[in-house]
């Protein structure tokens, strides 16, 4: 076992929980945030969405597992990871696992966080942590080694947007139908569900203009931050609903396409980070168990005319996804491409797909 | 949040859909093997959950010692056997609407099966609610089942059938090796294993031709990951899964003899999900309403599976994911069968979010099964595929290193963690390893210490090396802590993080400081008040299904010391009232105690005290959180106990309605200023102290049978010499074998001396006069202040010598003089006051010929106060509870001698499963249950407590060996009337000669070693037998030959066997004087 040493997390509020550091030796500030899911920790903390932010595992144990390597598909895509590296800023978590124990593991968790210059603090209580975010909301903190303060840091004053998405357009498999993925942040996941389906995926970065490309629909990706931060994307969205080819967005993109509607958006207090949020499609008993990753919602009530709410939240009442009353547009909150968490909405892409088809005929 | 309530668009109707407005739920009866507690709380939730509906609910089940067979839970109760006879009369009777026949475990769906396919259900009308009933008999056929799943392209384990050796080579070819062979209609296992090449299977294919024409080539598994997912579906095709669990042990051990984690802790978000979709594929495609379970093999490199088996009822994995998540499966399969959708269900946790959602876990839950296999006598230690464990405990914490050693704590068989345990006697560690008996995690244990690596001992178990390198943690930390030899020395650090791995102050005593057994109690406080000056305390956390994400409003609580602060604050207003629980289910203490904790927690909640529950036990009543205030789902050891205590600063702890356990406890927590309620634990002492009590009833002048301790062999054959042959030997230090025996002559008791026990000064023997022919009679009572104002006095039918567990007993007597009632009374009288007894007590005494010996008593709640309570319709629980609580109380006015009828209890034995055990009754308990009927005479009573404990009524041809001279007699005329009736009786040689000596026919069989025809095994296993009669020559359990041959092969061929000849002689008058449909068709109620 490697020599320990000690680090703290201090919330905004002052709160300070003292534990023992199990990755980078370096003090970081962001963000701090709750996840209740139970597995996937190299698929969260490889999500751009968590971009700036301060992970706190309500599950107890991690690293059990290991960590995947970076073997890439025929695609040239990372088969285990949903993104090219570690996003968050720090991870917090109560009991490590030093020792860890399957097949598929290439690394540590550890060593992986190490490498990617992360640091993670055990031995603290989470729980706790995530009552104190619960109860007085979403908070700054920073994680500290004795010798290395820092100053807190708002991820979400920047365009954190901007830092995770690509710089280039990049095309993606040979298929049947173009879709435009506009990254914000996007898992590859989503890329690999599309390509799934006899599609050609463009990826572009956030702010290109793809209404002038040809295109026979628009993905709009997940991503951090606020959502209010991606004007760019608003404006080609806007554009793209005039052009009428489908549309399907998730997390980050169902926010920016009801902003881009004329909707409006507003923060959560504490987020919905977790494998288990309970959805049901509007005016149906349909209901689905989704996997969610978000600190923004659109309020329901500031929806144009011509939309109309697609999914709720059981639990909170919250917006899930919304839906054009006429035209080929629709979008999540949740994330049906799951990875982490459950797979129950992944149908969803059949239907951005026949949408495609319906609007080629 | 900005969510405007006016206009929510969730139009959610929350109504059920289902007329119904009477509904029969079947139980599962007595308490066995493979079904045990949990289905007494499966039931009682769905029985809550149908009460609440307005819904009148009838409930069939003969475990009269049940929380859901108690009034206020169901509208309407039937002890009566669970059999399609009796459902059908209860049906006639009744006329319900819907029944439920998912809640009673295996009995209760085999019978609802059986009405379904007899035409009974479509007769009467009645609609089975939740699954329909054909999705289930499609799970239960294992072919129809796998061809089911293949139909969606779910994998199951590749099984041919064939019937040559060129076929099974062929057949294993396309399979590759290895393979397992299994014959096909064969009991236990013969012929089958295991074939790595074609050479084996040759030979191994050639040995089960001989058991069976057909053999099964399979595709072997063994050492894959087992898996487990709890599925719920309602009628709108909504899906959820509840929880999963992964087995520490892989495949190849039965998951109930299995130590099992929630959630999983090897599966990355890739293997969960993918098992988790195929689950709800496969709820999905059988079309169940309610809750299933789904067991996966896991290949452990790659995401390769199997579906091994799908339960489309509650089961006791459903029951342990209830309380590992909070989630009540039973109680929402209830509701989904009435038609409700999970999204119109609130979460019973946070009250306020939806059902329909997943529960979080930010903790991790052991389940660890309880062994009893020391009280049998030949039976196999080794576990494997079938099921021989007879209970649970269930640990939370957060991490593995402190739910294990929590959890080997609760299992309740002398450790104190994976560590500091007295060494086991292990002499091949390999082998032990590689076919693991119900020692294997301590073998484990002592494999670390001798310097096995991880890598070897995963070679050798295949178990998981993420679990092994837990277990190695704890004994590389037990090294760090022996390092230090006193508590100043100890580090805080080492301290703080052997409390984190679960280490007892138990056992950080005994690796720090040294401590000899009998200084533990005080150098564990020793431990203990270090740790509290040092600031090293244990947290509090609450269960609320949702990891934090939402408040939970109720206590659903565990202690931990991964945290740093609690979820609750405490009142510190001494209202606070401690129920202790009962522990494990194990054999001699099971759901009777679950009622008593219950009872007593409802008689507290009655009053202006908060009620806190303090139990481990998943499979009970007593750990469901909506019984009390509070609900610690922790250890009952002095040191949790106390640190409870400290928190809750109670009014009281009750530690009399728990058992054995709580009882224990008592004298060490009052040495702590515990205060105990009712009575006083120096008299509880008093009375658990052999020769204090002996004393005291010198000093009443109450008799008992003459006893001795002693501590060398000459002094045994001294005593023996005053009192005489046969005497009880009870051993303090057992080597091989029963704990207790009665020997009858002098080399009997030297064969058990030598072989079975150690004599010394350190382990003395305590002798017993044996009185041969005496009725064996119990009372339960509550007395106050040390008068007894209330009581029950029953007796067993058997003669003593059969452990009161293991007897069937008579509510009231039947057969007693009456001036033995009143003198069993004034005994019980004089003791009470002479112990000074407020609360429960319950005593066993030896009558014959008038003269009454007692030989021991108890301050405590009895095994058998549920079943006379319910009989007399007085509830002692609730009685002695006011009395603890120092409320006033009424003497019931009610006694025994003013009832019409009678009440049997009797006993539940699972010997099927347990391989080559002798199924003879001694000194030592060997039932798992019990059931308890009401009839309107003793003979019908009794007839209906056989029938329900898997009795039948035999056609024609009853063999009888009947042991010594006494109980030849007693069956004499039994005999008689069993040849008036027109039965064919077959005995074996010395029978045949008694009976035909006092003119009765029987048709000579030779015994089993005679080797001639006709043989009784011959008959036996020809099935021409419908009841066996075997009475052991004498009292010990080590006739081993003819005799168990019999009653084995009888046990093993599934033919009613009866080895007691007072209770062989009740049945056939029984079956002689009534026919089963001279039984009323009666609920409790019915019997006033």
């Amino acid at each position: 076992m490697p020599e320990i040493r000690k680090i703290k997390l201090v919330l905004e509020d002052g709160t300070t929980f003292e534990g023992k550091s199990f990755g980078y030796e370096g003090s970081v500030a962001g963000e701090v945030v709750f996840n209740t899911a139970m597995t996937g920790y190299p698929e969260s903390l490889t999500d751009p969405s968590y971009e700036g932010q301060i992970l706190v595992s309500t599950y107890p144990l991690i690293g059990n597992y290991g960590v995947p390597g970076d073997e890439k598909d025929e695609n040239g895509i990372p088969m285990f990871h949903e993104s090219d590296r570690i996003h968050i800023s720090g991870l917090v978590i109560s009991d490590y696992s030093f020792e860890y124990s399957h097949w598929n593991a290439k690394d540590s968790l550890r060593e992986w966080l190490i490498q990617n210059k992360v640091p993670g603090i055990f031995d603290v209580d989470t729980r706790a942590i995530t009552k104190v975010l619960r109860e007085k909301g979403t908070m700054l903190g920073k994680l500290v080694f004795e010798d290395e303060d820092v100053d807190f840091y708002d991820p979400n004053k920047e365009n954190l947007v901007a830092k995770v998405s690509i710089d280039e357009k990049k095309v993606y498999g040979n298929g049947k139908h173009k879709v435009v993925l506009v990254d914000t942040g996007a898992k590859y996941n989503i890329l690999r569900c599309l390509l799934r389906r006899d599609t050609t995926v463009e990826v572009v970065p956030w702010d290109y203009d793809f209404t002038k490309d040809d295109y026979d629909g628009i993905m709009l990706s997940n991503g951090p931050g606020d959502p209010q931060m991606c004007e760019e994307t608003i404006g080609n969205i806007r554009k793209a609903i005039d052009i009428e080819k489908p549309i399907f967005g998730i997390c980050l993109g169902n926010q920016l396409l009801g902003i881009a509607s004329g909707g409006s958006t507003y923060k959560l207090k504490y987020g919905h980070r977790a494998h288990n949020h309970p959805v049901i499609k509007a005016g149906t008993d349909t209901c689905y168990i989704t996997s969610q990753n978000h600190g923004y919602a659109i309020d329901q009530e500031s929806l144009g005319d011509e939309w109309e709410p697609l999914f709720v939240n059981i639990n909170d009442e919250t917006n899930e996804g919304i839906k054009h009353k006429t035209k080929p547009f629709f979008s999540t909150q949740f994330h049906p491409e799951a990875s982490s968490g459950p797979t129950d909405t992944e149908f969803l892409f059949d239907d951005f797909i026949d949408l495609i088809e319906e609007s080629k005929k | 949040m900005q969510q405007t309530e006016k206009q929510s668009i969730l139009i959610i109707r929350h109504k059920m859909k289902k007329d119904v407005k009477k509904v029969i739920i079947l139980g599962s009866g007595a308490l066995k093997i493979g079904e045990a507690g949990e289905f007494d709380y499966s039931g009682s939730q769905a029985l809550k959950a149908l009460k609440e509906e307005g819904i009148r609910t009838i409930l069939i089940n003969p475990n009269i010692a049940t929380v859901q067979t108690s009034e206020d839970i169901a509208d309407k109760i039937y002890f009566l056997p669970v059999t399609p006879f009796f459902v059908e009369e209860v049906i006639k009777k009744e006329n319900p609407d819907g029944i439920l026949l998912a809640f009673g475990g295996q009995t209760a769906l085999n019978c609802g099966i059986k009405l379904y396919e007899g035409g009974v259900l479509k007769k009467y009308n009645v609609e089975v609610l939740g699954t329909p009933i054909q999705a289930i008999i499609d799970t239960e056929d294992r072919e129809i089942f796998a061809n089911k799943l293949k139909e969606i392209d779910v994998k199951t384990p590749i099984s041919l059938a064939v019937t040559s050796v060129d076929e099974a080579l062929k057949a294993a070819d396309e399979i590759g090796y290895p393979i397992i062979v299994r014959a096909a209609y064969t009991l236990g296992g013969m012929g089958s294993g295991f074939c790595n090449n074609r050479e084996e299977l040759i030979n191994r294919a050639n040995n089960a031709f001989s058991y069976s024409n057909q053999i099964l080539v399979e595709e072997s598994i063994k050492g894959w990951k087992e898996v487990e997912y709890e599925v719920v579906r309602d009628a709108y095709n909504n899906c959820i899964t509840v929880c999963n669990m992964e087995n520490f042990d892989p495949l190849g051990i039965h998951t109930g003899e299995s130590i099992v984690v929630a959630p999983s802790q090897t599966l990355t978000n890739s293997e969960y999900h993918k098992l988790r979709e195929l689950a709800i594929k496969i709820i999905r495609h059988i079309g169940v309403v309610g809750e299933c379970n789904v067991q996966y093999a896991l290949d452990p490199n790659s995401e390769d599976y199997r579906v091994i088996e799908v339960n489309a009822r509650l089961s006791r994995s459903s029951a342990l994911a209830s309380k590992a998540t909070g989630y009540p499966l039973a109680f929402v399969a209830a509701k989904l069968g009435l038609g409700y959708g999970l999204h119109q269900l609130k979460n019973s946790v946070t009250k306020t979010t939806s059902a329909f959602f997943e529960p979080a876990l930010d903790y991790i839950v052991c389940k660890i099964p309880r062994w009893d296999l020391s009280k049998f006598t030949g039976v196999s230690k080794q576990i494997g595929s079938s099921m021989k464990s007879v209970g649970e405990i269930m640990s939370i914490g957060r991490s593995f290193e402190e739910v294990i050693q929590k959890g080997l704590r609760m299992v309740g068989q002398g450790m104190h963690g994976f560590v500091a345990n007295q060494p086991i006697k292990v002499e091949d560690i390999r082998k032990e390893l590689e076919e693991p008996t119900d020692q294997r995690i301590f073998a484990i244990s002592e494999a670390l210490q001798r310097g096995c690596t991880v890598n070897e001992i995963h070679e050798l178990t295949k178990i998981d090396r993420w679990f092994l390198e837990k277990l190695k943690n704890i004994t590389d930390h037990q090294k760090e802590l022996e390092r230090y030899n006193s508590l100043d020395e100890l580090p805080d650090e080492a301290l703080l993080e052997a409390k984190k791995m679960g280490f007892s102050d138990f056992q950080i005593a005994r690796l720090v400081l040294n401590s000899p057994s009998n200084e533990m109690e005080k150098n564990l406080l020793a431990v203990r008040d270090h740790r509290k000056q040092k600031g090293i305390l244990p947290v509090v956390k609450q269960i609320d299904t949702m990891a934090g994400e939402f408040p939970a409003q109720i206590n659903y609580l565990y202690i931990t010391y991964g945290g740093s602060a609690h979820d609750i604050d405490y009142e510190k207003d001494g209202k606070s009232v401690i129920v202790l629980g009962s522990g494990a289910y194990r054999i001699g203490s099971s759901v009777e105690f679950d009622w008593c904790s219950v009872n007593a927690l409802n008689t507290v909640n009655d009053q202006d005290f908060r009620s806190i529950m303090i139990n481990y036990n998943p499979e009970t009543v007593s750990t469901d959180y909506d019984m009390c205030d509070r609900l610690y789902f922790d250890e009952l050891t002095l040191e949790r106990v106390l640190d409870i205590i400290d928190l809750e600063t109670p009014k009281g702890v009750i530690v009399s309605v728990g058992g054995q356990i709580p009882n224990n406890l008592a004298i060490k927590l009052y040495r702590q200023n515990v205060p105990i309620m009712g009575t006083s634990p120096v008299d509880i002492d008093r009375a658990e102290n052999r020769q204090k009590f002996s004393a005291l009833l010198d000093d009443l002048g109450v008799d008992q049978p003459r006893w001795s301790e002693l501590t060398s062999v000459d002094d045994i054959f001294d005593f023996v010499d005053k009192v005489g042959f046969p005497v009880l030997v009870r051993p303090s230090y057992v080597l091989s074998g029963a704990a207790m025996n009665v020997v009858s002559n002098k080399d009997e008791l030297e064969h058990f001396l030598t072989l079975a026990a150690n004599v010394s000064k350190e382990f003395p023997v305590v002798v017993s006069e044996f009185i041969e022919q005496a009725k064996e009679i119990e009372i339960d009572a509550v007395a106050r202040d040390g008068e007894m104002i209330a009581y029950a006095i029953s007796e067993h039918i058997e003669f003593a010598g059969v452990h009161s567990g293991d007897a069937t007993i008579v509510f009231p007597p039947q057969k007693l003089y009456v001036e033995t009632i009143r003198r069993v009374k004034k005994i019980a009288r004089k003791i009470a006051k002479g112990l000074n007894i407020s609360g429960p007590f319950n005593m066993q005494l030896l009558a014959k010929d008038n003269d009454i010996k007692v030989i021991e008593c108890n301050l405590r709640a009895s095994r058998s106060f549920p079943f006379v309570s319910k009989v007399l319709k007085v509830n002692l629980i609730d009685i002695a509870t006011k009395v603890m609580l120092g409320l006033p109380v009424e003497k019931p006015q009610k006694n025994l001698f003013e009832l019409d009828y009678v009440g049997i209890k009797a006993p539940q034995f699972s010997f099927a499963r347990l391989l080559k055990a002798d199924p003879v009754l001694g000194v030592d308990m060997s039932s798992t249950g019990e059931v308890g009927c009401i009839g309107d005479n003793y003979y019908d009573a009794v007839l209906q407590a056989m029938l329900a404990v898997g009795y039948t009524i035999p056609k024609k041809n009853i063999l009888i060996s009947s042991g010594p001279l006494r109980s030849k007699m007693e069956l004499l005329n039994s005999a008689r009337m069993l040849k008036e009736r027109g039965y064919n009786i077959y005995a074996t040689g010395g029978t045949h000669r008694f009976f035909a000596e006092n003119g009765v026919e029987t048709t000579l069989l030779y015994w089993p070693n005679e080797e001639k025809s006709p043989n009784t095994l011959e008959y036996i296993r020809n099935k021409k037998i419908d009841l066996v009669i075997n009475i052991p020559k004498n009292l010990s359990k080590d006739e081993l030959k003819n005799g168990y041959r019999i009653r084995r092969d009888a046990i093993d061929f599934n033919i009613p066997l009866i080895t007691n000849a007072r209770l062989a002689s009740a049945f056939i008058y029984a079956i002689c004087k009534y026919d089963i449909t001279d039984i009323p068709i009666k609920s409790w109620d019915e019997y006033n």
